[in-house]
């Protein structure tokens, strides 16, 4: 009898995991009613079943956080916030009219709530997660664990069992709000672990406009981290236009999962700017659940130094008649590296979308790189989808044309970036968002 | 009174030499023009008169106000008081005309005075709107994108609205009528005239006589071959007009060392 020849496979590349696991423990989650708590509790068993997400996961291919000194971290005590760096007065001016309507800070073990009362003589209610969780559990009930599924991943699952604080915002039907609602979470601080989780609904009808900016001061040699949640829900004919601005330190590890869906008829007008953080790793989804429900999603960044900045998006066609655009734009410098990887989905039956996404980069020196990875599947025959991704760099011709007009090198090249921004400028309905763009790239291009 | 001298000028653009030693003085009050066949290194001249990057130097100077001006950044020859209308002018998407000029006086403004908060709103307004209806452009130009999407006509008339912001001292004018219709070539004419004083110099580089009709020269030089070989005064251009540049090269590849 022949001898099998025996096979021998040597993988030359093996997943080797150097990362820290967390130190966190059951004893972290913080105790919650009815469906808080059992949203916590399968938050809490995903998050023990799930590794350290590492590279050889497609979603993570790009992003390699084997680094993350994860057994450091852990969460700020309450009032930490009194021995820690305040926040930053500029960042509690309105960003999109003359006045808010509400505004929320988050702080390390503390918060700080203010609401128009004729707002809250409506029903509108934006207050903090933990004020909620004791006065509106039948609410939370509605919006907690509703759009992002603790199971996506280890960081979702993270921020589920463990948020620290949040945001909860609801707009009852027919609810019109004038005046911006705003909220910042402050960072302050080293190896803490920042925790948040935001929720919003509006309901039929209803419409809002939410400003949400994380920041904290930039520590060199240190790390700290945040995990997210952002649950969104935007019910039939309802509107609602949400910025989120993140200019976390550069020793900041940032996750986060985001998932918006919008209902019939509902509109959604989203609008991302990232300049800050480490390592960002980013999911945001937009669900169209609803026929002709509508969102546009709209990103700026701009990356410097070593910093890495991932964006996972997918549009997801759900229903008939419904219509995606999504454009994001990033410049990036130094030694920094973006990623974008986007997906347009359309179900079957979801017939007449239409969907469109670009994403577009501008690499501004030789060290930086910038991945841009678009796609489509598509499973219904009467739709219009189209996508493009290009990755360009500072050309010559237009840099000497200015000069000549006697604009000095730095100034034509920061000329040449507005320019390239400028069509997301043209998708922001704020001029004081499009005005904090243009101070960051001032910022970044100084 | 100061000159524009240009003296034995050589000028490679990877590695093969296009001017061969040129010289030129071009005259503050005056206008000159240089005119050659195809080929020649008109474009050459007038992109490194201005510091193109790609154009390399490999002998002679450039003198104005008494600075080599090839050793100077783009930039900083155009404040000094070059001005370059480009024969194709680059378009600058996201950027307004207007912005873009604001931007480009403020430059000259912080570069005398590192203090200067920049030209008032109203001023500016007001010296554009001047200025536009000088070179009867609609207001709204001011708000579209630089070159963005500019027929051929708009894109020399944005030329010669941002020289008459500038206010240069010289004024290189590369092929400034071609693409243009007798229409759009009379109004920037026309444009260029009105600026035209005893203060500024201006050098158009033309293939064709066609634009020296509405630009009348005072002197007019032929080039061939990467360098100044004949000049004259306006009838020099009427004879290139009437004979063509035959004779001339025959004149000068006789004189030219075998």
């Amino acid at each position: 009898m022949e001898e099998k020849p025996k096979v021998v496979v040597s993988r030359t590349r093996k997943a080797v995991s150097t990362a820290k696991e967390f130190n966190f423990t059951e004893a972290d989650v913080r105790a919650g009613k009815d469906s808080v708590a059992s949203y916590r509790t399968s938050a809490w068993n995903t998050f023990k079943k799930l590794p350290l997400p590492d590279t050889s996961l497609e979603a993570w291919r790009r992003t390699d956080i084997h680094q993350l000194p994860a057994d450091k971290f852990k969460f700020a005590g309450g009032g930490a916030f009194h021995d820690l760096p305040p926040v930053r007065e500029d960042l509690l001016q309105p960003l999109v009219a003359d006045q808010h309507g509400g505004q929320i800070v988050l702080l390390p073990g503390g918060s700080k709530i203010e609401l128009d009362e004729k707002l809250a003589k409506q029903g509108v209610i934006f207050t903090d997660l933990r004020n909620a969780e004791e006065k509106h559990p039948d609410l939370l009930a509605k919006m907690i664990g509703k759009t992002v599924n603790v199971e996506e991943g280890k960081f979702s699952a993270l921020a589920g069992a463990f948020a620290q604080n949040g945001v909860v915002l609801y707009v009852p039907k027919g609810v019109v709000v004038e005046e911006p609602l705003h909220s910042v979470l402050w960072g302050p601080g080293t190896d803490i672990a920042h925790i948040s989780h935001i929720l919003v609904l509006v309901d039929d009808g209803a419409s809002v406009t939410y400003v949400h900016e994380a920041a904290s001061p930039d520590l060199k040699g240190a790390n700290s981290m945040h995990a997210g949640l952002v649950e969104i829900q935007v019910m039939q004919n309802a509107s609602l236009k949400f910025v989120e601005l993140q200019s976390w330190g550069r020793h900041v590890w940032n996750f986060s999962h985001e998932r918006a869906r919008v209902e019939r008829d509902g509109n959604l007008d989203w609008i991302f700017g990232a300049i800050g953080s480490r390592i960002t790793k980013n999911f945001s989804e937009l669900d169209l659940a609803g026929e002709g429900a509508q969102g546009r999603m709209s990103g700026f960044y701009f990356t410097d130094g070593d910093q890495h900045l991932d964006h996972d998006t997918q549009q997801n066609h759900l229903a008939p008649h419904t219509t995606s655009d999504l454009l994001f734009k990033g410049a990036l410098k130094g030694k920094s590296r973006s990623v974008w990887q986007g997906m347009i989905y359309v179900a079957p039956g979801a017939q007449k979308t239409d969907g469109y996404q670009a994403n577009r980069n501008l690499v501004l020196s030789d060290a930086a790189r910038a991945d841009s990875i678009p796609g489509l599947e598509i499973l219904a025959d009467d739709v219009r989808c189209t996508h493009g991704a290009t990755v360009g760099k500072l050309e010559q011709e237009p840099l000497f044309y200015l000069k000549s007009r006697g604009i000095p090198q730095k100034e034509a090249e920061k000329i040449v970036v507005e320019g390239f921004f400028d069509p997301i400028f043209q998708r922001i309905p704020f001029e004081g968002v499009r005005d904090r763009f243009q101070q960051y790239i001032a910022d970044k291009m100084a | 009174m100061s000159q524009l001298e240009i003296k034995n000028l050589h000028v490679s653009i990877e590695g093969k030499e296009i001017l061969k030693g040129l010289d030129l003085t071009v005259e503050q009050g005056k206008v000159h023009a240089i005119m050659g066949p195809n080929g020649t290194g008109k474009s050459t001249l007038a992109y490194t008169l201005m510091g193109h990057p790609s154009y390399e130097v490999t002998d002679g100077e450039v003198i104005f106000k008494g600075q080599n001006v090839l050793e100077l950044e783009p930039d900083e020859r155009s404040r000094l008081g070059l001005f370059l209308a480009f024969q194709y002018p680059v378009a600058i998407p996201g950027v307004t005309v207007a912005n873009f000029l604001r931007t480009a006086i403020n430059a000259r403004r912080r570069a005398e005075n590192p203090e200067d908060k920049g030209i008032p709103i109203p001023e500016f307004r007001k010296l554009l709107k001047d200025k536009m209806s000088m070179l009867k452009m609609d207001q709204n130009f001011a708000g579209r994108y630089l070159n963005d999407g500019f027929s051929g006509g708009e894109k020399k008339r944005a030329e010669i609205l941002q020289m008459a912001t500038l206010q240069p001292e010289i004024a290189i004018l590369d092929e400034t009528d071609s693409g243009l219709d007798i229409d759009a070539l009379r109004i920037v004419s026309e444009g260029v005239n009105a600026l035209m004083n005893k203060d500024m110099g201006v050098l158009v580089i033309t293939h064709y006589q066609r634009l020296l009709n509405y630009i009348k020269p005072d002197h007019v030089h032929v080039m061939m071959a990467g360098r100044i070989v004949e000049s004259g005064g306006p009838d020099l251009a009427l004879h290139l007009e009437e004979k063509g540049y035959e004779w001339i090269r025959e004149k000068y590849e006789e004189e030219a060392p075998a």
